[in-house]
């Protein structure tokens, strides 16, 4: 499927938040074709047009292309580099880790005393990530300032592997999984206009998505997402996010959204119809681009569509090939149903409120 | 006014979910405004329209709640706030669903120490024997909120949901007097403010007001041993000088107190070290909007008995009513 093969290229390239050009390079190369225009803001965001054959609302689709990674912030006399980490990386997850740093793809590992050597406060406490650095095998300062600067974004260096029951092991599945589906429902047309934004910047606080909407100014935006997974054998049932293979997940509600009801049914009656599996994500952790595009103007319908990823913001966050295959589809036939359900845009009538069935305007 | 705040004070509306409030509001001021309207967020915008000053006067719908995460196989349902809450606070209060089914919060009882609870160890009794009885009545989602008569006793009142209902009937009620000014008010019912604020942001965008006001509620500092705050129960109603979302701008905060002035209305003046209120983020919409707010003093704010004093409730409509006019 060439959606899947996008999803492993686009994997394998490097845009931690803040550089994001290749994932960009990329995703323009095999989407221009499709839009009537596109454009690439000053923040960055690669924002895409393809008109509709119809009426009817203006729809934002919203990928983010950044991933979580880490940034050089000094180079020690030993040549080894320090460095902070560029959105949520929890300290465990770094220890033994290979990395790529700046443009050149330097290779690097973050390195940590052998268990040998370790005393017992060592092996037992917890991981500091100051205490952690970069080696990148030089021999001095000198060396290894030939090599990297301070300032150089740093990704971890792991290629995706295909493995057991349909499952793809990858770094960067959040959010390359949304902008591989993105490029596929861009090759379609739909009913009414689509905007098909890859951002820049959701690791480190949702920005690219303010300033893309802010452009955009849409009535509806779907977010395309790789979420949370937890649904190994130690934890308890209400306790898992999502289920690995269970389909797609729906969000209700997060720390920075509570999706719009309407919009959200909408896609589960898509969901019923084609037969489509999804799921509800269970916990309310967590932030996505909706929470930003939600409050942009004078606001905005939007829900958000995820793939479950487990071991999500490490090098080796796992899916399952058929939620990303249903996510797919069920983006694309929640856009081709939109134009029939249309108290979501202001046509339609809905039972609750008079002010709404007569346009969104009541005058007295 | 008692009967407006209790009949608000009843109408299920936590975060995301407040359509039945803006429809109890619209009827009430249907006829008595000159438009209303609705945006993406479901923010209810009454205008009153004029040649002047566009104000725009705040209220939240929201109520905090709770939402359903997972129902287990015995028909227990977990769940996740809507909101401030305070762990130890909700256990052992009822909850209601917008469909009228009644749960009881519980905990896990084998915890150590009960410091330690969270919301991830207890869970909602509704009384269902199994996952498919319970769900005949509630599904992962759904929200659900405090139970909690309204009452009024020695010029208090006592409710569920008076954060923010307390400052909806507030407008509501000066609405209603129709204040004789040349300015353009807009009483605008926003949503989502117990979660981040949302529903502020977009009404203001929309409007973009020359000036505008949050009416929400404040701590108090006047119940045993409690944090100090310089606000009292029946001391009048609070100006905003600060909480943790804004700084009121002088100018705002200077008018509302020569308008308490004139009328002889008694005033406190609010710095409230924990919450913020809409004003937070209508104030740094678009170009920025010289914001404020009238707070009523409240004690056990996010409780199930949330309690305020009536005159304080009034002579913030008398407030607002001046405020109005002479801005």
């Amino acid at each position: 499927m060439g959606a899947l093969d996008n999803l492993k290229k686009l994997s394998a390239l490097d845009g931690v938040s803040g550089d994001e050009k290749p994932v960009r390079d990329f995703i323009l190369s095999h989407v221009k074709d499709y839009v009537d225009e596109y454009w690439i803001d000053k923040t960055g965001n690669l924002i895409t047009y393809k008109k509709g054959t119809g009426n009817g609302p203006k729809v934002m689709l919203d990928a983010h292309m950044d991933e979580v990674g880490l940034m050089v912030t000094q180079i020690t006399s030993d040549g080894l580099l320090k460095f902070q980490v560029v959105g949520g990386i929890e300290d465990r997850v770094l220890v033994g880790k290979r990395v790529r740093i700046g443009e050149k793809g330097v290779p690097g590992v973050i390195g940590f005393k052998p268990i040998h050597l370790q005393d017992k406060n060592e092996r037992t406490g917890a991981v500091n990530k100051k205490k952690l650095t970069i080696d990148i095998g030089a021999k001095d300062k000198e060396q290894a300032e030939a090599k990297v600067e301070v300032g150089d974004i740093v990704a971890f260096a792991y290629d995706p592997v295909d493995f057991g029951d349909n499952k793809l092991m990858a770094k960067a599945l959040d959010d390359r999984v949304g902008c591989a589906a993105l490029i596929e429902i861009l090759k379609e047309r739909y009913e009414f206009d689509i905007y098909g934004c890859f951002t820049v910047q959701e690791e480190i606080g949702l920005k690219g998505a303010k300033t893309a909407s802010f452009q955009v100014m849409p009535d509806i935006a779907i977010i395309l997402e790789g979420t949370t997974c937890y649904d190994l054998p130690d934890t308890e049932e209400q306790g898992m996010s999502t289920r690995c293979g269970k389909g797609p997940a729906l969000t209700i509600m997060d720390r920075s959204v509570i999706v719009d009801r309407d919009l959200l049914n909408h896609i589960v009656d898509v969901a019923k119809r084609n037969k489509i599996p999804y799921q509800f994500k269970q916990t309310i952790s967590g932030g996505t681009n909706a929470g930003r595009i939600q409050v942009n103007g004078t606001g905005v319908k939007v829900a958000a569509i995820a793939v479950p990823c487990r071991y999500i913001h490490t090098p080796v966050s796992v899916m399952d090939k058929s939620d990303f295959e249903n996510m797919i589809r069920l983006a694309k036939e929640t856009l081709k149903a939109l134009p029939a359900a249309g108290n979501l845009w202001g046509t339609g009538k809905t039972d609750i409120n008079l002010y709404r069935e007569q346009g969104g305007v009541e005058y007295v | 006014m008692f009967d407006i705040i209790k009949t608000l004070a009843q109408t299920f509306g936590p975060s995301g979910n407040e359509k039945k409030v803006a429809d109890t509001i619209s009827g009430m001021l249907r006829g008595k405004v000159d438009e209303i309207r609705t945006d993406a967020m479901g923010n209810l915008i009454c205008v009153k329209k004029g040649s002047g000053k566009k104000i725009m006067l705040a209220a939240h719908m929201d109520e905090i709640g709770i939402i359903v995460s997972y129902i287990d196989e015995k028909g227990f349902l977990r769940f996740g706030n809507i909101g401030g809450l305070p762990p130890l606070i909700i256990l052992g209060q009822r909850v209601v669903f917008e469909n009228g089914t009644v749960g009881v919060i519980w905990y896990e009882e084998n915890i150590d120490n009960m410091k330690n609870v969270t919301l991830g160890k207890m869970f909602i009794d509704i009384g269902a024997g199994s996952r498919e009885e319970a769900e005949r009545l509630v599904k992962v989602g759904d929200m659900a909120v405090f139970v909690g008569d309204t009452v009024e006793q020695n010029g208090k009142i006592i409710s569920k949901s008076i954060d923010d209902r307390i400052g909806c009937a507030i407008l509501v009620e000066t609405a209603l007097r129709q204040p004789e000014t040349d300015n353009e008010v807009y009483y605008v019912f926003t949503t989502q403010e117990e979660v981040g604020l949302r529903g502020a942001k977009t009404a203001a965008f929309g409007i973009l007001p020359d000036l505008a006001l949050a009416i929400d509620v404040c701590d108090t500092g006047d119940i045993p041993n409690c944090n100090p705050m310089a606000v009292k129960l029946g001391g009048g109603p609070a100006i905003k000088i600060k909480d943790r979302s804004v700084i009121a701008h002088p100018l705002v905060k200077d008018l509302l107190v020569k308008a308490a002035k004139n009328k002889k209305i008694p005033y406190q003046l609010e710095i409230m070290k924990d919450g913020g209120t809409d004003a937070g983020s209508i104030h740094t919409t678009a170009g920025g909007i010289p914001s404020g707010g009238i707070s009523i003093p409240c004690r056990f704010i996010h409780d199930a008995a949330e309690m305020v004093d009536l005159n304080d409730v009034n002579n913030a409509v008398k407030l607002l009513t001046e405020f109005v006019k002479s801005c």
